[in-house]
């Protein structure tokens, strides 16, 4: 049996101590620009303390919350993606030095994505934020393409889950079976207790690493109660879910309505921006950009988050594949909930929520699919109601 | 062996120089410039002028006379790709408002003796004269933009202008988004890339500078700028600027007129 180990709040900082001993730099959640944004932080004091969120399709409002809390809101503005996958990462670079068609004499050169990579610990990582970096792995550290920067950053990388006690205004976690409680994928999980005359966190860990860290910093075990006290937060935190999203053969439903009248609904208001695909924490898109300086001496290729919804993205010879917003919306909804089955054997959506509070005229994926399951026209049933199992 | 040098020109039509003077903004890089093109045209910078025809062609400003409607077809002519850069060359500027209106009436109002004035109904983009080769957008450019298409065309490359959302500019900063956490209504879902988010880093919503981007979902944007609390005569305002004239917002102004 796993122990429970009790972390009084005053003593949070020991915790960070200890990761930072061991050469970590800190990401956590912190106040900026009324949002809680994941940045750098140093101690307890960078956290968020007594702030919550309200959450809804297109807004996100920080409020005082009534609870003097570390951790009393849902996810935010950004994804712990930029950490491990780089918003703009320079690939390779190469300087002209002897004839006008040698590159530079050491190769490859020193560049961003191959030098050494920082070794971050994530403080404060949701369930369903676990579930997109296991997505993740898939695509950059486990199939037959890897990506460097990706596989060391990862390899590295040291996780203080928070279980959640806050179900956000678009959460639907629950549907997608990724919360709102940390299962496994951290190294240390924490559910936070404030009662009348203390404020403790319940500490497991997940990893011997995790658990080499937790003696360092607490002999105090958990009692019964505490145990107990934790279950209540984390139960009581499903209980109160914005969204919800019947998963119910999913592939089945969306590969039979691809002309469903849904689409053009989603496409009159879809703006395209691409903000539903950049704040998605497992959404991997990018795009290589090559450069060369104005001299001709220096050619650099640059990779940077690219989104399906640019025209660019599906331009082959002669155009591009996907030239409405109706297509667009149609492929990113389809590859996030169904055709990611097929490629990754998982859901590419996790529940978190955020494309829909981030999308800014409040486009739902869970009311999308909804809708194309409540209307269809008789012939689109699902694949296993007409008796066909879908592979 | 030397190469000759490529021969650079810039041309002004109707504008306020703003998006020249960003290329001797460049500073530093301008003296590479120099070093690798001929700048044989450029009256706001050297008096020095050197025959055509020219290798690239820097166009600003839009089309307001009928002088310069016959004018741009010679700069064609002499020019083997041609470039606009800037809000006036691209979809007629600030002053392609006298779009929606009667031009005759403000030269009246404006000028003592209006008989004297020779200026065409509308200002339109260059483009609606002579072919374009490439368009560089914003109020002003943004000069790292044009130094990115000087040297993509020295290199024979394609230039790195992505025409996404202005959102995909604040995301890739990290700017929390000012429409969706403070209600501050903002253009830039429908608004090209190019300035690198300003505004919004400050707390701004955008104000479409660098005109539509690709497939701009006007319509979309403006029923939430409604719910945003904003009348149907501040959306036709914010979709009329500096780019007032470029399809996507002209449509979409018309659309909120009573
Ligand atoms: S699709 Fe939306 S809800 Fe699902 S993981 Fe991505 S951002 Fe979160
Ligand atoms: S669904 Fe929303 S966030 Fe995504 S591209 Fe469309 S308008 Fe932008």
């Amino acid at each position: 049996m796993k122990p429970f180990f009790i972390i009084h709040r005053n003593s949070l900082d020991s915790l960070f101590g200890a990761l930072v001993g061991r050469n970590f730099t800190l990401v956590g959640p912190t106040l900026r620009d009324r949002a809680v944004a994941y940045s750098e932080i140093a101690t307890v004091n960078d956290l968020p303390f007594g702030w919550t969120d309200e959450q809804d399709g297109g807004t996100y409002r920080l409020k005082k919350s009534d609870r003097q809390t570390l951790f009393d809101y849902a996810a935010g503005p950004h994804s712990w993606k930029k950490f491990l996958f780089p918003p703009a990462l320079q690939l390779w670079e190469a300087e002209r030095q002897i004839g006008p068609h040698e590159a530079s004499p050491e190769y490859p050169p020193s560049h961003e994505g191959r030098g050494e990579q920082p070794r971050y610990a994530m403080i404060g990582v949701r369930s369903c934020d676990l579930h997109a970096i296991a997505v993740q792995d898939k695509v950059f550290a486990e199939g037959s393409h890897r990506d460097p920067t990706y596989e060391a950053r990862r390899k590295n990388l040291f996780i203080v889950a928070v279980n959640c006690s806050h179900g956000g205004g678009t959460c639907f976690c629950r549907s997608m079976n990724t919360g709102p409680r940390a299962t496994s994928g951290f190294d240390l999980a924490l559910t936070e207790i404030l009662e009348a005359d203390r404020h403790v966190f319940l500490a497991e860990s997940g990893s011997d690493r995790g658990a080499q860290v937790l003696r360092e910093v607490t002999q105090e075990e958990a009692q019964e109660s505490d145990i107990r006290a934790a279950e209540r937060i984390t139960a009581d935190a499903s209980v109160p879910m914005g969204r919800l999203m019947d998963t119910t053969d999913i592939r089945g439903l969306l590969y039979n309505n691809y002309d469903h009248p849904r689409w053009d609904h989603a496409a009159a208001r879809c703006l395209a921006c691409g903000n539903c695909t950049i704040v998605c924490p497992t959404c991997f898109c990018n795009t290589v950009e090559d450069f060369t300086d104005l001299a001709g001496t220096r050619a650099e290729r640059r990779r940077r988050w690219d989104v399906c919804f640019a025209v660019d993205f599906s331009y082959i010879h002669g155009g591009s594949v996907r030239s409405t917003i109706r297509s667009r919306y149609r492929q990113w909804l389809t590859h996030k909930v169904a055709t990611w089955i097929d490629q990754f054997g998982t859901s590419g959506c996790v529940g978190c929520g955020r494309c829909i509070t981030w999308c800014p005229v409040g486009i739902d994926i869970t009311e999308e699919v909804r809708e194309i399951r409540a209307n269809r026209p008789d012939d689109r049933k699902t694949l296993s109601e007409v008796g066909h199992a879908h592979t | 062996m030397k190469k000759q040098k490529p021969k650079l020109a810039v041309w002004k039509f109707a504008s306020c120089d703003g998006c020249q003077l960003s290329l001797l903004d460049c500073e530093d890089h301008l003296l590479a410039v120099a070093d690798r093109v001929d700048i044989a045209y450029f009256p706001e910078a050297t008096r020095a002028v050197v025959k055509g025809p020219y290798d690239l062609s820097l166009v600003e400003g839009s089309v307001t006379t009928p002088h310069d409607e016959e004018r741009i077809h010679q700069v064609r002519r002499a020019s083997r790709l041609l470039v606009t850069i800037g809000a006036c060359a691209t979809a007629g500027g600030i002053q392609g408002l006298r779009n929606f209106k009667d031009v005759k009436e403000f030269t009246t109002i404006v000028y003592a003796s209006p008989q004297y004035i020779e200026t065409l109904k509308k200002s339109t983009p260059i483009s609606d004269h002579v072919r374009v080769d490439f368009e560089l957008w914003g109020c002003p450019i943004n000069k790292s933009q044009l130094l990115e298409v000087i040297s993509a065309f020295l290199y024979r490359r394609k230039p790195n202008i992505p025409a996404h959302s202005v959102c995909i500019e604040c995301k890739l900063r990290e700017t929390v988004c000012v429409m969706v956490a403070h209600g501050t209504p903002c253009l830039g879902p429908v608004t090209h890339a190019g300035c690198g988010a300003i505004c919004p880093s400050y707390h701004r919503g955008c104000y479409g500078c660098f005109g539509p981007k690709e497939t701009p979902n006007t319509a979309s944007l403006s029923s939430w700028l409604v719910r945003l609390g904003m009348k149907n005569d501040a959306i036709l305002r914010v979709f009329r600027t500096f780019n007032a004239n470029a399809e996507a917002f002209r449509k979409e102004s018309q659309a909120h007129e009573d």
